[in-house]
C-alpha cells in the first residue's frame, strides 16, 4: 500500500512537469531493468549491490535498537581501505588479493563503527547524531587519505586498483552481457544468509534482538547491553564498509571522487532496511526493488524528466510505510470491533508477509 | 589584516553560522519539549530555504521591492514552507503514532531530491539553464548599522556586514523564551513532554500542543534555513550541510534550555568559522595542516562536546514516544 501511495505521487510529479508524457513515464519507472532485458537485469543487480550491504548494517542495527544513519560514513571508509590495498599491496597470488582488500574494507567499516557504538554504550551519547558527525568526518577524512595516498590528480580521484584486486566475475558477465555485473552479488547473498543466521539462529543474535526489543527486560535477563551496543555498531560499520570495498572493486570503473558529499549508498540503505523491515531476507527484496526503479530512473532522463523524481518516490514510499502498519490495523479494527485484541498479534505477521509479497510484484512488474 | 580586524572578522562570520543554529536547534527545542523528537529539521532547512530563495529568485527583479523588505518577505516564506513540510512530521508522529524517527528520516530524505528538482525546473524556465543551484542576488548585507555601527569594539563586532536576520534571530530567541517560560502555553507545553498523561488528566489536549510544538519547529526551522543560504552563498544548491543535525547536537549540548542552547549555538558556530575561515585567515593557512583537517574541526569538536554533556541529560522524558489516550 505504501508503495502505491509512493508511485500515486511520483505520477502526480510526472503530470504536473509534463502531463502529455506522464503514462509513457510511469510504465518506465514500472518497466525498471526489464527495459533492456538481461543487460538491464545485470545493472539493477550492480547497483543493488552496494545498497542491500548497507540495508543489511541500518536493518541489523535496527533489530539491535540502534539507528546507524552513519552507514554512509562506514561506506566511504570502507571504500577507501580496499581501494588503497587494491592500489598499494602488492606481490600477493591474485585468488586472495580481492579477499585481503575486502577484509580490509569490512575492518575499516567496523572500526568506524565502534566509536558510536562504544560512545553510546560508555557515555550514553546519542548514536543519531555521533554517526551523522561521524559522516562528514569520514567524507573529509577520505578525501584528505585519498589525496595522500592513491591520487589521480589529473582527475580527481583515486587510483585504478590492480586487476587481481577486482572481485571475480564468476561468469556471471557473461549471463548477463554488456553490464557491471559481477561476483559481488553472490558474496552479498552470502552475507544477507550470514546475517540471518546471526540474528535468528545463535544466543548472541538472541541476546542482541532482546535488548532492541526492551533493553530493561535484557538487562533483567543477565546480558552485557553495553558490550551488546558496541558488537552491534561494529558489525553494522562491517557490513557498510564490505558495500563500499564491493562497490569499489567491482571492476566497472569507478573511483573514489575527491567531493565533499556524503555518499548516497548509506541513506539508500536506510531505505532499503525500513522498507524490508530490517528482516534480512525482505532487505535483499528490497535493495533489488529500489535499484530496479532507480535503473528506471536513469531511463526517465529519456522523456526529459529528472531522475530525482525517483529519489522522492523512494522517501515517500519510506514515509508512508511508516504507518502503513498501524493504519492497516485500525482499518481492521474498524471491522472487526470488539475482538482487536485477538486480530493484532496476527495482522502484524500477516503484514510482514504481504509487504514483502508487494515487492516482489514491483519486481516481476 | 591586523590583529583586530581579523577578530572583527571573525565575530562576523561566526554570527552566519551561529544564528541559524541557533534558530533551528530552538525549533528543535519546542518540538521535543511537546514530546516529539523532530529529526526532520535538515529536510525542513531544506525546504525552507527552497522556498526562501525562489521566492528571492523570482521576485528579485522588482525594484520597487527590494532590500531588506523583500527578505523578511522571504523569511516569512520560509517560514511557512517549513511550517507546511513539519505537518507531515506532525501528522505521522501524533495522529498516525509513526515511529518519529523513520518519519523524520523519510522526509530528510525527500528533501534533497525535491529541491533539486525544483530547482532545475525554476532554473530551466528563468534563465534557459538546467542547473540545480538557484542563483540570488544578494543585496541584503547591511555593511554599517547607523550610529550602533560606529562604537568602538562593538560596532564592528556585532553591527558591521551584518543582515537583518540576525537580529530577527536574537528577538525570535527573546520570544521563545518568554513563550516557554512565561505563559501557560509553554508550560502546558513544556508538561505535555515530560509526563503527557498528567497534562491530559487535568485537561491539556496533549495532541493540540504537540502539534503546536512541532508546527513552530517547523516555521523556525525553514526560516533557519534561509538565515543560514543568504549570508554564506550566492546560490542553493539543495543542501544545508548538516545543519539540521548540527542544531540537534546543540540542542543536546544546550540541554533543552534556550539560554544555554544560545551558547551552545555560539560555540559550534565559532567552530564552524574556524574550518570555514581557514584558507583565507593568514597564520591559519600558514600552519601545515590540509583544508580537510579544518573542515572536520566543528564534527570533531562536536563528538567531544557530546561526549561530556550527554551523561547528564535533561531531555523531555516523554520525547519519542507516541501518546496514546488510552494508556493513561
Amino acid at each position: 500500500m505504501a508503495i502505491m501511495a509512493g508511485f500515486i505521487l511520483g505520477f502526480l510529479i510526472l503530470l504536473t512537469v509534463n502531463y502529455q508524457q506522464a503514462l509513457a513515464g510511469i510504465l518506465i519507472i514500472f518497466k525498471g531493468g526489464l527495459n533492456k532485458g538481461l543487460a538491464g537485469m545485470g545493472q539493477v543487480l550492480y547497483y543493488a549491490t552496494p545498497i542491500i550491504m548497507t540495508g543489511l548494517a541500518v536493518g541489523f542495527a535496527f533489530k539491535t535498537g540502534l539507528f546507524n544513519i552513519g552507514a554512509s560514513g562506514q561506506f566511504s571508509i570502507g571504500a577507501f581501505a580496499a581501494v588503497y590495498v587494491g592500489v598499494n599491496l602488492k606481490g600477493l597470488p591474485a585468488s586472495i588479493h580481492w579477499m585481503v582488500a575486502l577484509l580490509a574494507s569490512l575492518l575499516a567499516g567496523a572500526i568506524w563503527g565502534f566509536l558510536p557504538g562504544f560512545l553510546k554504550a560508555v557515555r550514553n551519547v546519542n548514536e543519531v547524531i555521533t554517526s551523522i558527525m561521524m559522516n562528514y568526518i569520514s567524507m573529509s577524512a577520505v578525501n584528505m587519505l585519498v589525496k595522500a595516498t592513491v591520487y589521480n590528480k589529473y582527475k580527481n580521484e583515486s587510483l585504478p586498483v590492480m586487476a587481481s584486486a577486482n572481485v571475480p566475475k564468476w561468469g556471471l558477465d557473461k549471463i548477463f552481457p554488456y553490464s557491471s555485473m559481477n561476483g559481488g552479488i553472490l558474496i552479498v547473498l552470502i552475507f544477507v544468509v550470514l546475517v540471518y543466521v546471526i540474528l535468528e539462529k545463535t544466543t548472541f543474535g538472541y541476546e542482541l534482538k532482546a535488548c532492541g526489543f526492551n533493553l530493561d527486560a535484557g538487562l533483567y535477563a543477565g546480558i552485557n547491553a553495553k558490550r551488546n551496543i558496541v558488537y552491534s555498531m561494529m558489525i553494522s560499520g562491517a557490513l557498510s564498509g564490505l558495500g563500499g570495498g564491493l562497490l569499489y572493486l567491482s571492476g566497472s570503473g569507478k573511483y573514489i571522487k575527491v567531493i565533499d558529499l556524503i555518499a548516497n549508498e548509506g541513506f539508500d540503505g536506510i531505505s532499503v532496511a525500513l522498507l524490508g523491515m530490517s528482516q534480512p531476507f525482505g532487505i535483499l527484496a528490497a535493495g533489488i526493488f529500489i535499484a530496479y526503479i532507480k535503473v528506471g530512473g536513469f531511463n526517465l532522463q529519456l522523456l526529459n524528466y529528472d531522475q530525482e523524481i525517483i529519489n522522492i518516490i523512494i522517501a515517500a514510499i519510506i514515509y508512508f510505510s511508516a504507518f502503513a502498519l498501524l493504519f492497516r490495523t485500525r482499518l481492521l479494527n474498524l471491522f472487526s470491533g470488539r475482538e482487536k485484541i485477538v486480530s493484532e498479534g496476527f495482522v502484524e505477521a500477516d503484514l510482514a508477509e504481504s509487504a514483502e509479497n508487494k515487492i516482489e510484484e514491483g519486481i516481476e512488474k | 589584516m591586523t590583529g583586530l580586524d581579523l577578530l572583527f572578522f571573525l565575530f562576523q562570520q561566526m554570527m552566519y553560522f551561529s544564528m541559524p543554529l541557533l534558530i533551528v536547534a530552538l525549533g528543535g527545542l519546542f518540538s521535543e519539549r511537546s514530546g516529539v523528537v523532530n529529526i526532520a529539521l535538515e529536510g525542513i532547512m531544506v525546504m525552507g530555504a527552497l522556498a526562501g530563495v525562489l521566492f528571492i529568485f523570482y521576485m528579485q527583479n522588482y525594484t520597487e521591492f527590494a532590500g531588506h523588505l523583500l527578505l523578511l518577505a522571504a523569511v516569512l516564506v520560509a517560514g511557512l514552507a517549513g511550517l507546511v513540510y513539519s505537518l507531515f512530521h506532525a501528522y505521522a508522529a501524533i495522529h498516525l503514532k509513526a515511529d518519529q524517527v523513520i518519519s523524520g528520516t523519510a522526509l530528510n530524505l525527500a528533501s534533497t531530491p525535491f529541491a533539486i528538482f525544483v530547482g532545475r525546473l525554476a532554473t530551466t524556465k528563468v534563465i534557459g539553464r538546467t542547473v540545480q543551484q538557484i542563483p540570488f542576488k544578494n543585496q541584503f548585507r547591511i555593511a554599517s548599522v547607523p550610529l550602533l555601527g560606529d562604537l568602538p569594539l562593538l560596532g564592528p563586532m556585532f553591527f558591521k556586514n551584518t543582515y537583518i536576520t540576525s537580529y530577527l534571530c536574537l528577538l525570535l530567541l527573546i520570544v521563545s523564551w518568554v513563550l516557554l517560560y512565561k505563559t501557560r502555553f509553554g508550560l502546558r507545553l513544556r508538561a505535555c513532554g515530560e509526563h503527557p498523561q498528567a497534562a491530559d488528566s487535568v485537561g491539556i489536549n496533549v495532541y493540540k500542543m504537540r502539534y503546536a510544538g512541532v508546527l513552530i519547529s517547523g516555521i523556525l526551522g525553514g526560516i533557519g534555513g534561509l538565515v543560514l543560504v543568504i549570508p554564506t552563498s550566492t546560490n542553493f544548491n539543495a543542501t544545508v550541510g548538516g545543519y539540521g543535525f548540527l542544531a540537534l547536537a546543540v540542542l543536546i549540548f544546550g540541554q533543552w534550555n534556550p539560554l544555554k542552547v544560545f551558547a551552545a549555538a555560539i560555540f559550534f558556530g565559532f567552530m564552524k568559522t574556524i574550518s570555514a575561515s581557514s584558507s583565507s585567515v593568514l597564520f591559519l593557512a600558514k600552519l601545515p595542516i590540509s583544508s580537510e583537517v579544518y573542515k572536520m574541526v566543528p564534527y570533531i569538536a562536536t563528538l567531544i562536546v557530546l561526549i561530556f554533556s550527554s551523561q547528564s541529560s535533561s531531555a523531555p522524558q516523554a520525547a519519542g514516544q507516541p501518546y496514546d489516550q488510552g494508556e493513561r
